[in-house]
């Protein structure tokens, strides 16, 4: 089976030479989430906007569903939808044209009932007949969700679909993303937010200065890149280590206060740790472990040369 | 082609000047009363019959062919310009259409909404002044190619430009001049010679003479060569539209 989206060399250099895409080669698989991770300008919009017929590729390849761009525009592009990162006002159309212009723009016969369930699944029901100029900005961006689903898309992208939404909006898009996974639609979203690459994606690639850094799921990153510590205050500030401990991975932190075992790397164990400070009369007041986030992987590898 | 496309397009322009139906249809009908007034009824009354034709209804195809002209233009700019303006045309940009059925969709909108105009317009002038159409198929297509034609250029126009302020320059700075130097007032043998001779490079001339004819089977040239003549432009048109979407000129970055 063919891939949800297949990028091969993609590049894009725009008309002011500024080179925003130095060659993706990237397959999407159907039905997963798949997030976009990257720096201010780093061409995640650019990498969206060439799939979606917005920019112009200047070099590469694109497949949707197995059906190439530009030349097979019809099929591929039907099967795609799009929110994109700036709003848009769309004035004076009330919430339901504005929708159902959406779907009938992608060919599709009118469908009132889908419509009405998608506008109340984002809570916009009871604003259909309002002028989209009218609503919140969260709610405009609602609405630019239902305006992308409103034709069935099988590939979904959303380009930073929380940035500047409130804590609520932001669990309810997360709700929806998963509602329409499990309905098989493949997802494809960009965003600032780690802990929304952590809590929803399937795979993540970083994008950086044009060039995709990596591509890994999100749980063979976490447990490669991401590290897991032990950390005990200590009732006494110790000057130096004990020699007994050298064997673990082990570091004395602020002013010898705190003691930091990387769990990861350590092959002893826990408890033979806690043991031997027991035995050095080492004493702790308290203790807790920690794990890296996304965030601190990523910028781990934004600042090693790539 | 995709019905649901063009329509969904065409249904969204529509609504846009119903909204605005005081601007769209209102301002102009009464625009074009005002001429009747002032040079139809008033002074025309005073003004020599132009062949056999009483001069209040020998300036009714010529101000009928400015409106549609002029909002020919100004529709079709808009419609197109304002999505490019606001970022709606991502959504275009991301549907499955074909320029054809893009072309269909807003250009199909402003000919309608010239249609309604000339009608409202012609109704109007007939309160005013006294007029028969000698052969109304002809008028009918006549006008249709205008509207068509000249909402392709709109098309063109607000696909190119960059600002709201240019996009009333072709409309006001091109169309309108030309519409009133090519005879929707005047014959041009009531000009002097070297005006006449000037006149034959300005484009509308050949339209308001071919419309003219179709009501009242008077022509300074043929009408047929004028009827080619539009077909002409409107192919013109129909290339650049065509090589605006292969390129992605302005539309794509
Ligand atoms: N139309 C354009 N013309 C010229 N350069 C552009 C254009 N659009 C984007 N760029 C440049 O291309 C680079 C990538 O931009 P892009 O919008 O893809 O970044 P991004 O990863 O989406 O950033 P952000 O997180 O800020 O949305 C940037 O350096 C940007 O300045
Ligand atoms: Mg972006």
């Amino acid at each position: 089976m063919s891939n949800a989206i297949s990028l091969r060399g993609l590049e894009k250099t725009y008309a002011n030479g500024h080179q925003a895409l130095r060659g993706i080669d990237l397959d999407i698989k159907h039905g997963e989430i798949f997030a976009l991770l990257g720096p201010n300008g780093a061409g995640k919009s650019t990498l969206i906007g060439a799939v979606c017929g917005l920019v112009k590729a200047t070099g590469g390849s694109i497949h949707i569903d197995g059906h190439e761009l530009p030349r097979q525009y019809r099929e591929a592009r039907a099967k795609v939808g799009l929110v994109p990162q700036e709003m848009v006002n769309e004035g004076f159309e009330s919430v339901l044209s504005s929708v159902r212009f959406s779907r009938g723009l992608f060919g599709k016969p009118p469908a009132p009932k889908l419509l009405e369930q998608i506008l109340r699944d984002l809570s916009l029901w009871n604003k259909r007949d309002d002028a989209t100029m009218t609503l919140s900005g969260g709610m405009r961006r609602r609405v630019m969700i239902a305006k992308a689903l409103a034709h069935e898309p099988q590939v979904l992208f959303l380009d930073e679909p929380t940035a500047g939404v409130d804590v609520e909006l932001r669990r309810d898009m997360w709700a929806m993303v998963r509602r329409l996974r499990d309905r098989g639609v493949t997802i494809v979203l960009t965003t600032h937010y780690l802990e929304e690459a952590e809590e929803m994606a399937d795979r993540v690639g970083v994008i950086s200065d044009g060039r995709l850094l990596l591509v890994e799921n999100k749980t063979d990153l976490m447990a490669r890149l991401g590290r897991r510590q032990l950390r005990l205050q200590l009732q006494q500030p110790l000057t130096q280590l004990p020699a007994d401990l050298a064997g673990f991975p082990v570091e004395l932190v602020d002013q010898g206060r705190e003691l930091v075992l990387d769990v990861a790397r350590d092959n002893q164990g826990i408890a033979d740790f806690l043991r031997r400070l027991a035995a050095n009369d080492i004493d702790f007041k308290d203790l807790h472990t920690s794990e890296s986030s996304l965030e601190d992987i990523f910028v781990e590898l934004l600042r090693k040369p790539a | 082609m995709n019905f649901y496309s063009i329509h969904a397009i065409f249904r969204f322009e529509m609504a846009r000047s119903v909204r605005t139906l005081m601007q769209s249809l209102a301002a102009p009908v009464l625009a074009t009363a005002l001429y009747f007034v002032v040079f139809g009824s008033a002074i025309g009354s005073r003004m020599a019959e132009i062949g056999s034709i009483p001069y209040g209804s020998f300036i009714v195809p010529g101000l009928t062919l400015l409106a549609v002209l002029t909002q020919s233009v100004s529709n079709a700019a808009f419609g197109i310009y304002m999505p490019r303006y606001s970022g709606a045309i991502y959504e275009i940009l991301s549907a499955p259409l074909s320029p054809t059925e893009i072309v269909f969709g807003y250009v199909g909108a402003a000919v309608v909404k010239s249609m309604v105009l000339a009608a409202a317009i012609l109704i109007t002038a007939r309160v005013f002044v006294p007029y028969e159409v000698a052969h109304p198929f002809w008028a009918f297509f006549i006008l249709l190619l205008c509207a068509v034609s000249f909402s392709m250029l709109g098309f063109i126009v607000g696909l190119c430009v960059d600002g709201w302020d240019k996009l009333e320059v072709v409309p006001s700075l091109v169309i309108t001049p030309l519409t009133f130097l090519g005879g929707s007032f005047y014959s041009l043998n009531m000009l002097p010679p070297t005006w006449q001779t000037i006149s034959l490079f300005n484009p509308v001339v050949y339209l308001v003479d071919a419309f003219r004819w179709a009501f009242f089977d008077v022509t300074e040239f043929n009408p047929m060569v004028d009827v080619a003549f539009l077909l002409g432009f409107l192919l013109v048109c129909i290339v650049i539209v065509g090589q605006i979407f292969r390129t992605g000129y302005r539309l794509q970055h």
